[in-house]
């Protein structure tokens, strides 16, 4: 664990001494890795000036900027919407109705995704039965029914939230169905001889097992909750930052586009954080990676 | 007379993925009374684990009948202890959790169950490690885990399935002392399966050999060791070679058979 490893390391000095001195020997990987971590950063830094660079002078110069829009033009548009507000009222009130939507549709379909997932991996027969139809839903280019859901459940938040909710249900139900078919059959034999009941190895083994499988596929799901969210908006909507994009693209106004993606990107980005800090939480039973201990040494 | 333990006839097939059939143990009958120790020894691969599956419950038999305590086997039967190859601990749970999870499975509350648990990890010699996860500890620290999360069971049948095979021969011959003062004094029947005949000696009061696979039963041994042993020390006694060298004249024929034909599934 690498809270071990730390503690070994800060006892570097202290601790016994070989003559070798491990504790200057530590010092210097942390140092190197150190160093590495500030070389990669400041790559990325010039990686980041160099591109955005590149647009501004190139839609400064030589592209049409009323096309292709530019980063100066794209920050003023950023700015003039937190400051002034949008065309369809304050940003945040914009924005809250998107996170509300997304959030909303993700925890609905990671539910159902979870809950049915688990129990058809445990129920191999009908998982048998049910097979081509679960394929054949998952082929259905499922971001169509954005267009349905507005006709059955109005412009309101309903139609958003089941665009999303359909998004996220099959990414999480296909790794929960894979995460419980996956259990280990030694743990479950313990388990049967030890004395669980069907509920308790469900609830205390195949739950457990799969979480692993689970908490991959949210990482990617709540990204699918935001597109489904804002493309329900784009298909009709009286707020949210999908029709912000619509809105900006019926008048011609790209950086107004950009706009709206830099702020789909950052709630997504915001909610990867979250959902990292939570999967830590939970898989903290894990031994640490191949990678994390061996790098530096 | 009524036995613990009666296997009659037993016989296990497979099918074997290639659309055959194969027969993991053929005619298997063997009884085991309270309080012994009973080793089973053959080839790798012969099919030794499928007597402790069947008297476990976990599979019925193909032909024969399985009995415990008089009753045949239908499910895990009470009092059924299984200590598996490979690890079998939960791994997203402590060291505590996991001993404590049999009496919480069984219906026990759950403080007592920790009490319990603390009881048998300290008995186990993991004391102080209770909030461990199983990738922090030795294969040996995990062995007596899994020791304890047997025991705290309190099984009068204990199945045992090469536990200790995966050991190096320090930790190993520590282990089996450790099982045999542990074992002492419980009343539990043992059934010990081993391709190790020097283990299936040192452990236990009667070693059955089994013959290559499909596993018959070929001869059964009482080992007239006297108790309490010490594991290392009675290696290099002459009772222990003699009785080595007699069991080995017939396992040896076994494992020559087993060794020309490839070898199946353990």
């Amino acid at each position: 664990m690498s809270l071990d490893t730390s503690a070994v390391l800060h006892s570097g000095p202290d601790g016994p001494r070989s003559d070798q001195d491990p504790g200057d020997d530590l010092s210097a990987v942390h140092r190197a890795r150190r160093r590495h971590a500030g070389v990669v950063w400041s790559l990325r830094l010039v990686v980041l000036v160099a591109v955005f660079g590149a647009w501004e002078v190139l839609a400064t110069y030589v592209i049409d900027p009323f096309y292709y829009s530019k980063p100066s033009l794209i920050v003023v548009r950023l700015f003039e919407w937190f400051t002034v507000g949008t065309s369809k009222g304050s940003i945040w009130s914009n924005i809250s109705v998107t996170l509300q939507e997304a959030v909303y549709g993700f925890v609905l379909g990671a539910i159902l995704g979870v809950i049915l997932g688990i129990l058809l991996g445990r129920a191999r027969l009908l998982a048998e039965v049910l097979q081509p139809f679960i394929q054949a839903l998952n082929a259905v280019p499922r971001i169509v029914l954005a267009a349905l859901f507005i006709i059955w459940f109005g412009l309101g938040m309903e139609s958003k939230v089941a665009t999303a909710l359909v998004l996220v249900f099959f990414p999480v139900f296909f790794n929960a169905f894979q995460g419980a078919r996956e259990v280990d059959r030694n743990f479950v034999d313990n388990a049967r001889i030890l004395g669980a009941s069907r509920v308790q190895i469900l609830w205390s083994i195949v739950v457990p097992s799969a979480t692993s499988w689970i908490l991959a596929s949210l990482h990617t799901a709540f990204g699918f909750a935001l597109i489904g969210a804002i493309v329900g908006e784009y298909a009709g909507a009286s707020k949210g930052i999908g029709l912000l994009i619509s809105t900006a693209q019926g008048t011609f106004d790209s950086a107004g586009i950009y706009a709206g993606m830099i702020l789909s990107t950052v709630l997504a980005l915001l909610a990867e954080v979250i959902l990292g800090g939570a999967e830590k939480r939970l898989l903290r039973w894990r031994p640490p990676s191949q990678a994390t201990t061996t790098a530096g040494i | 007379m009524e036995h613990l333990i009666e296997l009659a006839n037993a016989t296990k097939r497979f099918p074997n993925g290639k659309g055959g059939i194969h027969t993991a143990i053929r005619d298997v009958t063997l009884t085991v009374e309270p309080g012994q120790f009973v080793a089973v020894v053959g080839p790798t691969g012969c099919g030794k684990s499928t007597t402790l599956s069947l008297i476990s419950g976990l599979q019925p038999p193909s032909v024969g009948t399985v009995k415990v305590n008089g009753k045949d086997v239908d499910g895990v039967p009470d009092g059924v202890g299984y200590m598996f190859q490979a690890d079998a601990m939960l791994p997203w749970r402590s060291v505590l959790a996991n001993v404590a999870a049999g009496p919480i499975w069984r219906g026990v509350e759950k403080s007592q169950a920790r009490d319990r648990a603390r009881d048998w990890i300290a008995r186990v010699g993991l004391e102080g490690f209770e909030g461990y996860y199983m990738h922090q500890l030795s294969g040996g620290m995990r062995k007596r885990v899994a020791l304890a999360q047997t025991l705290v069971n309190e099984p009068s049948i204990l199945l045992m399935d090469e536990p200790f095979s995966a050991l190096d021969v320090q930790t190993r011959a520590l282990m089996q002392q450790e099982l045999l003062r542990l074992w002492a004094g419980t009343n539990a029947a043992v059934v010990f399966v081993t391709h190790d005949l020097e283990e299936a000696i040192v452990l236990a009061d009667r070693v059955v050999v089994m013959t290559a696979s499909p596993a018959r039963i070929k001869a059964v041994y009482d080992v007239g060791l006297s108790r309490p042993r010490d594991v290392e020390e009675l290696r290099i006694t002459t009772e222990f070679i003699d009785v080595y060298r007699s069991i080995w004249s017939s396992l040896s024929a076994e494992v020559d058979i087993a060794r020309k034909v490839p070898s199946r599934v353990a």
